[in-house]
């Protein structure tokens, strides 16, 4: 790294996604391999241009974009990376930095309320309970009519437990949430 | 009787129990042990990881030193997001110290790094080896393709000794089963993941063009390992097929399933009966 | 007695500021032998030399120490002004004030004082050097050139045109390389075997060229101007002798469906083939693996038909011996494979072709006879895919480097496609356009302009034969941000240039380097391009790096320059730093023998008048001898010294400090 300037965002892809920025040299295989690229509205690529900027406007762009969102963690874009980097762990620093500042763009606050509901599960019985967590999806994405049918044909198929269950070392759970949670403190 | 520790992961307790189900059946048949992990939590899947990366690595961390703990050295994970969690885990704290210090400190609980996390196929090739195949005595005649999706062909270090670009993991169970594995472009597509409320017209687009290819391949079945795919294809295929998106519904089965049904298992203890695409018709004469 | 001359430069401030060059001149005159001190601004100026020529003639001087740069800068320029004064040249020795002292010191009183020590210490050598003579060795005035693409062919027509003799020896049956191979050639577009065959023909029939085809260097011995090279005349199987060409034995063999290589496996040869119509020499090999009647005994329906008895099953390799005096090293490149990308079906997808096999649809003498149809099922492409930089600019899959030559042959394709099929599709992936050449940027803009051909920036994820036939293209166009798909019939991958399997090993014989990738290494990036670091190799081509048609010529014309240059004169003078034995205390242990690694020292016997060997002792052949010291280091009754570096020199030097 002798001579060369790093950005901010540039040292926090190197330290927590282990990305160096400036190996990137926008061929633009990621973009097309991704199989959510045609919903996104900056494309991988340009995610990783922007994020080499790493000015204030390229910064402002990246954490108001809907496309960090729709990562949907399939590895295509660092198993074919012909500069061995992984794009989708820039943009999960990225959206990490996003959700902290709190300006979630409309179109992607669907995926985020149902992470959300899905760690409130988590955290509070320390496993995923399906009923919960669709229950709490709907009151916090407000999307009440979508799936409604698929809730009792679940059940009727015995594919959904009742109770959940909640496991002995719940409260360590909530612990390690905590912790992490604090961590990430800005 | 080999005892192998068993990782659940919250989706076979629900939307994928057949997984689970099938599983269990075939590790008893195959006379293997399944210790189910004491007390085990979620490993946080794609919701952790978007959104606290300490939170990603903290949850899978309290499993490993359960496992370890319990005496657990192997430690199968059936569901694909499941292991990739695990183990992508699992290497990163092999490769960082540091991380490991962090997260021993997160957790409060110590892991010397001593548990091998193993995936469907590696489960089913393993059994298969030990003698599964000479009790698979019903072959099943049917024309399949094999569906790895993401976590099951890629990561880094995660999935080993299988070709990213053309993975064969599941190549010899199915040939055991009887089945033919018919040769298709979407063995590792995506079909849309963990976006199943959250985005779902994406997953619909992405799980159609994987229908659209197997149904084009010939196939009688898609055979999959992870909940996700199962999912995303087995629940959302009606969708399709009311919107008239797909001329027809598609058997999606467990690769566990299938090896339960050439071992002459009876279906409905696979959990054949809980698909949303009736599957149980597949078996020579019915069910 | 020692009359010695020291002379200082400031050479302008790089010394100057941190020495005090008129305290160092000072110093040296009062040293013991030194007769004159001066210092000088630029010493390797005109007038500086003056000075140096002026003292030696005027003060009679015995010896001189130029107190200056790194030797490996103005030695040579010194020495000649000592021997135009009538001075030995190897009287003549320099102190490194600027390398080893001014350049790396910041301190001027230290530096100064360095300086005058650095000065007293080749004082005290050259007190001692004796005056030498260079070392001559009679040169053969033959060229090897191997390899027999455009750049060995070059290479042997320029030398042959200078009046000396060439071996040109190729391994495949023709010579012509890949440019036998190409339909036209970029940026002028004229037919490549129009203007290849004429110096095909003139290669193999001028009288100073010996041709040898399927041919491949064994071994070889000796050093610049004396090589002995063994060649593998590899079995034809065909006399070429008795054979005329007529083509009766390959027109009836029955073993026909072996893919032809040279035209990538897209036509088909015989077991008994020419490679194509225009091969030179135009007579056939068998192909051994292939053919019955070598593989099993069965057939001899060639021995049967051909009119002249030329067919002898009975062949076997012979190997034959060249004396040369230079060799060129031309052995060209090949395409890397891209099987190695799973992602672009990995090789198993047969519309997914690789460059040559695209020039071969495109050649008139092709297996379509220029007619573009893709393998699969022969049908014409109505939208075809080409990508740029496959296995180039990748090295977690290819290779690191740029291939330089893949943007032109790409946009020359899309143009000829276009050009062929009007109502096709040709698309671009590019990551850059590397178009810098005369004409070449012109020539790409004209196939996106006037021949329609649509570039795309961006790489491509995957490639994928849909059930119809069709080839699914995901590619991204970085410029617009968005991913494109694109359904084509047939997709050409510009494969990486890599270099000819074996070159490795060929390499090493010759002792000539070469980089991770295997491409040769030259000897100087910039100023000895075609040299290498074994005297008397040259290298032409692809052989070296990546590289087109004209630079191709250019480096070969350049490489034939540099052997007519070595054969100008009968013999090559080289400098006369090598061992020498002390034949009266040499006790013949061998040590020197078995540690010279140039293979330069020797057993000699010392006989009398009559012939009867005396004693046997070490000896060292001057024109093999590097100069390299390991022979005076291991010998243990110190009977082996350097001229110019003798131990009684260097031990002068240390005492001196």
């Amino acid at each position: 790294m002798s001579g060369t300037k790093e950005h901010a965002l540039a040292k926090a892809a190197r330290e927590t996604a282990g990305v160096v920025l400036s190996e990137c040299y926008q061929c633009g295989k990621c973009t097309a391999g991704c199989p959510m690229a045609r919903y996104m509205d900056l494309s991988p690529n340009q995610i990783m241009r922007l994020a080499q900027a790493g000015d204030d406007a390229a910064l402002e762009r990246l954490l108001g974009c809907e496309a960090l969102w729709y990562c949907v963690g399939c590895l295509t874009c660092a198993q074919r990376c012909p500069r061995k980097l992984d794009p989708a762990a820039v943009m999960d620093l990225l959206r990490e930095m996003a959700h902290r500042r709190g300006k979630i763009p409309a179109a992607a606050r669907k995926v985020l309320a149902f992470h959300k509901a899905f760690l409130d599960t988590v955290e509070h019985g320390g496993r995923m309970a399906e009923i919960p967590l669709v229950l709490r999806y709907k009151m916090k994405s407000l999307d009440l009519l979508g799936d409604v049918m698929l809730g009792p044909v679940m059940l009727a198929k015995r594919k959904l437990p009742l109770l959940p269950h909640r496991i002995r070392g719940r409260g360590e759970v909530r612990r390690i949430f905590k912790k992490c949670r604090e961590e990430h403190r800005p | 009787m080999k005892t192998l520790g068993y990782f659940p992961g919250c989706s076979l307790e629900g939307g994928g129990i057949e997984l689970d189900l099938s599983v269990r059946a075939i590790a008893k048949a195959a006379g293997v042990d399944l210790r189910e992990i004491e007390d085990w939590n979620c490993c946080g899947a794609s919701a952790a990881h978007s959104l606290n990366h300490s939170l990603a690595v903290a949850l899978p961390y309290r499993v490993l030193a359960l496992a370890e703990s319990q005496g657990l050295s192997e430690v199968l994970a059936p569901c694909a997001a499941c292991f990739s969690r695990l183990k992508g885990t699992q290497v990163r704290l092999a490769r960082s110290p540091e991380l490991s210090q962090r997260m021993q400190e997160v957790v409060q609980r110590p892991y010397q790094g001593g548990v091998r996390i193993l995936n469907i196929n590696e489960f089913m090739a393993s059994l298969l080896e030990a003698g599964l195949a000479q009790k698979l005595t019903r072959p099943l005649g049917l024309k399949v393709v094999a569906y790895y999706g993401c976590l099951l062909s890629r990561g880094q270090d995660i999935v080993t000794g299988d070709d990213a670009e053309d993975p064969k993991g599941m190549e010899a169970a199915i040939r055991a089963a009887g089945c033919e594995s018919l040769p298709w472009n979407c063995a590792n597509e995506c079909c849309g993941g963990g976006f199943s409320m959250s985005k779902t017209g994406a997953v619909l687009d992405l799980s159609q063009a994987v229908l659209d290819e197997a149904r084009a391949a010939g196939a009688d079945a898609v055979v999959t390992g992870c909940p996700m795919c199962h999912s995303n294809l087995d629940m959302r295929q009606m969708e399709l097929v009311k919107r008239r998106r797909i001329p027809g519904a598609l058997p999606i089965l467990y690769l566990s399933e299938l090896l339960g049904l050439a071992a002459g298992l009876e279906p409905a203890a696979l959990g054949l009966d809980r698909h949303f695409i009736e599957s149980r018709g597949l078996v020579r004469g019915g069910v | 007695m020692a009359r010695i001359g020291v002379f200082i430069c400031h050479c302008g401030e790089n010394i100057g500021r941190t020495v005090d060059c008129a305290a160092v001149s000072a110093a040296a005159a009062k040293m013991p032998g030194v007769v004159v001190g001066m210092d000088y601004k630029y010493m390797c100026s005109d007038p500086g030399q003056q000075m140096i020529r002026k003292a030696i003639i005027e003060q009679k001087l015995t010896g001189v120490v130029v107190g200056a740069c790194s030797p490996r800068m103005h030695e040579r320029t010194f020495r000649a002004a000592a021997a135009e004064a009538g001075l030995n040249p190897y009287l003549l020795e320099m102190a490194n004030l600027r390398e080893h002292c001014s350049w790396v010191h910041s301190n001027q009183a230290e530096a100064t004082q360095k300086a005058i020590d650095l000065v007293r210490v080749m004082v005290a050598k050259v007190r001692r050097n004796r005056p030498l003579r260079p070392i001559r060795v009679p040169v053969e005035p033959t060229a090897l050139v191997v390899g027999g693409g455009i750049a060995g062919i070059q290479a042997a027509l320029d030398i042959a045109a200078g009046g000396k003799k060439v071996v040109l020896v190729e391994s495949g049956p023709s010579i012509g390389g890949h440019m036998a191979r190409l339909s036209e050639t970029f940026p002028t577009l004229d037919c490549s075997q129009c203007i290849l065959t004429p110096r095909m023909v003139e290669a193999a029939s001028h009288p100073n060229i010996t041709l040898m085809t399927y041919s491949e260097v064994a071994s070889v011995e000796g050093f610049v101007g004396n090589f002995t090279v063994t060649i593998r005349r590899k079995a034809r199987y065909v006399d070429p002798a008795k054979c005329t060409g007529c083509g009766d034995c390959f027109n009836k063999c029955p073993i026909k469906k072996i893919p032809n290589e040279f035209d990538a496996g897209l036509g088909l040869r015989r077991a008994i083939y020419v490679p194509f119509p225009q091969a030179v020499p135009n007579k056939p090999v068998i192909d051994a693996a292939h053919c019955t009647m070598l593989q099993k005994g069965k057939c001899g329906l060639c021995a049967k038909v051909c009119p002249r008895g030329a067919i002898d099953y009975q062949d076997q390799d012979r190997l034959e011996k060249v004396k040369v005096g230079a060799v060129v090293l031309a052995t060209g490149f090949q395409l890397w494979d891209h099987a190695a990308y799973g992602e672009y079906g990995g090789g198993r997808l047969r519309d997914v072709i690789d460059g040559f096999a695209f020039e071969r649809l495109a050649s008139a003498s092709g297996p379509t006879a220029g007619l573009i149809k893709r393998p699969s099922d022969g049908k014409e492409p109505k939208t075809v895919v080409f990508l740029q930089c496959c296995g180039s600019r990748d090295d977690k899959v290819g290779k690191k480097y740029c291939s330089k030559i893949c943007c032109m042959y790409t946009a020359k394709h899309a143009m000829l496609y276009r050009h062929k099929v009007h109502d096709g599709r040709a698309v671009v992936f590019y990551m850059d356009v590397r178009a810098a050449g005369k004409g070449y940027e012109e020539f790409v803009r004209r196939a996106i302009e006037a021949d329609g051909a649509e570039y795309v920036r961006g790489r491509v994820s995957r490639i994928t034969r849909r059930r119809d036939g069709k080839l699914v293209v995901l590619g991204a166009d970085t410029l617009a941000g968005r991913p494109v798909t694109i359904d084509a019939d047939l997709v050409v991958l510009a494969d990486a240039v890599v270099p000819r399997p074996g070159s490795e090993k060929l390499a090493q014989l010759f002792g000539v380097g070469y980089d991770q990738d295997g491409f040769y290494s030259e000897a100087h990036p910039k100023l000895r391009p075609v040299e290498t670091a074994a005297a008397g190799v040259f290298l032409a081509g692809a052989c070296q790096a990546p590289k087109d048609i004209p630079e191709t010529v250019s480096q070969a014309s350049a490489a034939a320059a540099k052997v007519l240059g070595l054969f100008a004169k009968p013999e090559l003078e080289r400098e006369p730093v090598i061992a020498r034995v002390n034949r009266t205390t040499c006790a013949h242990c061998r040590a020197c023998i078995s540690a010279c690694p140039y293979g330069a020292a020797k057993d000699f016997d010392i006989v009398d008048r009559a012939g009867k060997v005396l004693r046997a002792v070490a000896d060292v052949n001057e024109g093999l001898c590097q100069g390299c010291g390991t022979c005076a280091s291991v010998c243990r009754s110190h009977s082996v010294d350097l001229d110019g570096f003798t131990d009684e020199q260097i031990h002068a030097e240390l005492n001196a400090l």
